[in-house]
């Protein structure tokens, strides 16, 4: 018995080693593919935790106290003092994201300090009032809090930061939800739209050329762009179909995810134009990486070599999708929206979190319509070449 | 008689992995499957070439069928090239080999029309078509059943008729009886002959040398991918069976069969 299972052993090892493709794909890649997503999204946690040096935040500031005044205002920050009445107007400010921060300390803040007892009850409270949807803001407060911190910890807590149930976030209703969704949409919408796509794409080219049927086809007299084009419209339209119905179930799913009516999440905050936008970047998205599986999947000799020659690009994929989580506003540049993939994940973000400009959709689309167009012509390419067509 | 296909010194070669190296028991890195090969077909004649395995007559067929282009050389289909009018040849031709299969999950039925619409074949054409054909074959029984479900002989009947969509003048086959029963295989040769009859040039591959002696005008026997004799089927055999006159000429440029 021992010696049959030996046997079927080293049949199965033979098999998988000196099948060098399975080696790389089986062995290599993983190895691989771990390594560069995770220096990728250590560079993404990186980009999201360093300061820009050259930003200098605008705050507002009630009483500052003139022990704190050296560390507040050694920081690059912009401060203005405010009175009483301005109060109101500096937090709309802040909402509207056009101010970073309003810190309030109490009239008498070092003299309540002082002579502030546990057993008198409530510690006198400095309020920060910021917005947690825009990055400045959210920063700003990581850093503000940190320095009353450390002065109240020298203090054996004298005060409090941000007590009581007022709301200190002012980031408005839409904004959070527009910066949850931000945050978990393009991620799930590149996957479902993945998912769509490698359903069917592989099937459709590596399966006809593992069944032989695509010989059948290259035979009649229809030019082989027709065919690569029928493929990947056809192909398209059918992921996006996939992608479309994933997306509608997330959509009206995620609030019950993120707490159900309380979170006060609801999709309702995006308009019939946010849905356009986000539709035509999904379409040309789809078209993309239809034509980018596509031809993998002709390169291939069987379904299960394309599955497997694809799995890189979905890794890549996702990787680039997780750039909305760890890449704070996103790119900026208009020149990074001509980037595959990461250009459709940086719009999606822009649509969802409302932060885009017109221009960077536009971009996006026509540089996606030009690789699709390039794309392609590659797989009209693969289709004329025998080699490709009839590997055995 | 009116030229219809002038095969023109056609040449092909493919590259030999390590593997297929020591398969062939060769050192050479290419191997010539198809060399200086020239050959005429008339129109409404039976064209068949006869030769052994590997000896290139499938090669030659798929060069002619466009799927795979020649290294050197050049065929006139009906006075378009293969090399510069791919798309012309394939609308003049039927082709039929048992590389080329049908989609398992569609009908005969749908098939069809598939390829009919490919080919540019006009609705009521097509209907007509369909309808001939499908009786013919008795298709028409198990029009609407899967593609996946029907018998090697079925599949191959529903193959045949599907590369007569649309009633091309050059009907290329490529081993058109090989695997099938003796009763489907009848039905092939039988179709062959009517289609020979209608005044259609075909152009056949095969080893089977009673097929041959059955349908053809004329042969060329291809050895080691050469045209060792081209001419009618009398001349060729010159008094003798085509099987005497084939080993005759086979061991005369490859050596006594062992």
């Amino acid at each position: 018995m021992s010696r049959d299972m030996l046997t079927i052993i080293k049949k199965e090892f033979a098999r998988f080693f000196r099948d060098k493709r399975m080696v790389f794909t089986t062995v290599l890649m993983p190895g691989l593919m771990i390594y560069i997503l995770y220096t990728f999204m250590g560079k993404g946690m990186m980009q999201e935790f360093s300061t820009d040096d050259a930003y200098v935040a605008s705050a507002y500031v009630q009483n500052m106290p003139e022990e704190l005044s050296p560390a507040l205002r050694g920081l690059s920050v912009e401060w203005t003092e405010l009175s009483d009445s301005e109060i109101e107007s500096a937090k709309a400010a802040i909402t509207a994201k056009e101010a970073d921060m309003l810190l309030v300390f109490p009239a008498d803040f070092s003299a309540s300090v002082a002579k502030y007892e546990v057993s008198d009850g409530a510690a006198p409270n400095v309020a920060i009032y910021y917005n947690s949807t825009e990055a400045e803001s959210a920063k700003l407060y990581g850093v503000i809090k940190g320095v009353l911190d450390a002065y109240e910890q020298g203090m054996a807590n004298k005060f409090d930061v941000n007590a009581g149930g007022e709301a200190y976030d002012l980031a408005s209703e839409k904004d959070a939800t527009g910066q949850v969704f931000a945050m978990l949409l393009p991620l799930l919408l590149m996957t479902f739209l993945f998912s769509g796509c490698i359903s069917i794409a592989p099937e459709a080219i590596a399966g006809e050329k593992e069944r032989g049927t695509i010989a059948t086809l290259l035979v009649t007299p229809m030019k082989r762009s027709a065919l690569a084009l029928g493929k990947i419209v056809s192909l398209s339209a059918i992921a996006l179909l996939a992608g479309l119905s994933s997306f509608l179930g997330t959509m009206l799913s995620l609030p019950n995810l993120m707490g159900g009516a309380d979170s006060g999440m609801d999709a309702s905050v995006y308009v019939l134009s946010d849905y356009l936008l986000l539709l035509c970047v999904i379409l040309t998205t789809v078209l993309v990486l239809v034509a980018l599986i596509s031809i993998i999947s002709a390169c291939a000799k069987n379904i299960k070599e394309a599955s497997t020659a694809n799995a890189p690009l979905m890794i890549v994929s996702m990787g680039v999708s997780l750039s909305t989580m760890f890449g704070g506003d996103g790119a900026k540049s208009l020149g990074l929206f001509c980037i595959p993939l990461y250009n459709s994940v940086q719009c999606m973000h822009g649509i969802f979190s409302f932060q885009y400009a017109p221009e960077q959709i536009v971009v996006t689309m026509v540089s996606n319509l030009v690789y699709a167009f390039l794309l392609t012509w590659v797989l009209t390419k693969l289709f004329n070449s025998e080699k490709v067509m009839f590997a055995k | 008689m009116e030229k219809i296909l002038e095969v023109q010194g056609l040449k092909k070669t493919f590259k030999l992995s390590a593997k297929q190296q020591k398969i062939e028991k060769t050192k050479e890195k290419v191997k010539v499957a198809v060399n200086d090969l020239s050959f005429t077909a008339y129109r409404g004649e039976v064209f068949g070439l006869l030769g052994p395995n590997g000896a290139g007559k499938t090669t030659t067929l798929r060069m002619l069928a466009t799927l795979i282009k020649p290294d050197q050389g050049d065929a006139l289909l009906d006075g378009a090239s293969v090399v510069k009018e791919p798309e012309v040849v394939r609308s003049k031709i039927g082709f039929l080999t048992s590389e080329l299969k049908l989609e398992e999950f569609f009908t005969p039925n749908y098939l069809f029309d598939f390829f009919a619409d490919l080919h540019g074949v006009p609705a009521e054409e097509k209907k007509r078509r369909k309808e001939e054909l499908f009786a013919r074959f008795g298709i028409d029984k198990f029009a609407e059943v899967k593609v996946g479900n029907l018998s090697t002989g079925m599949k191959q009947k529903t193959s045949l008729v599907i590369s007569m969509v649309h009633d091309p003048d050059v009907i290329i086959f490529d081993e058109p009886t090989n695997g099938l029963d003796v009763l489907t295989a009848k039905v092939v040769t039988d179709f062959l002959m009517d289609l020979k009859n209608q005044g259609k040039t075909i152009i056949v591959s095969t080893h089977i040398f009673s097929l041959i002696e059955k349908i053809c005008d004329r042969v060329g026997i291809i050895i080691d991918g050469r045209m060792v004799t081209c001419d009618s089927l009398e001349a060729v055999c010159a008094g003798k069976s085509l099987e005497e006159r084939f080993f005759e000429l086979y061991e005369e440029k490859v050596g006594k069969i062992v």
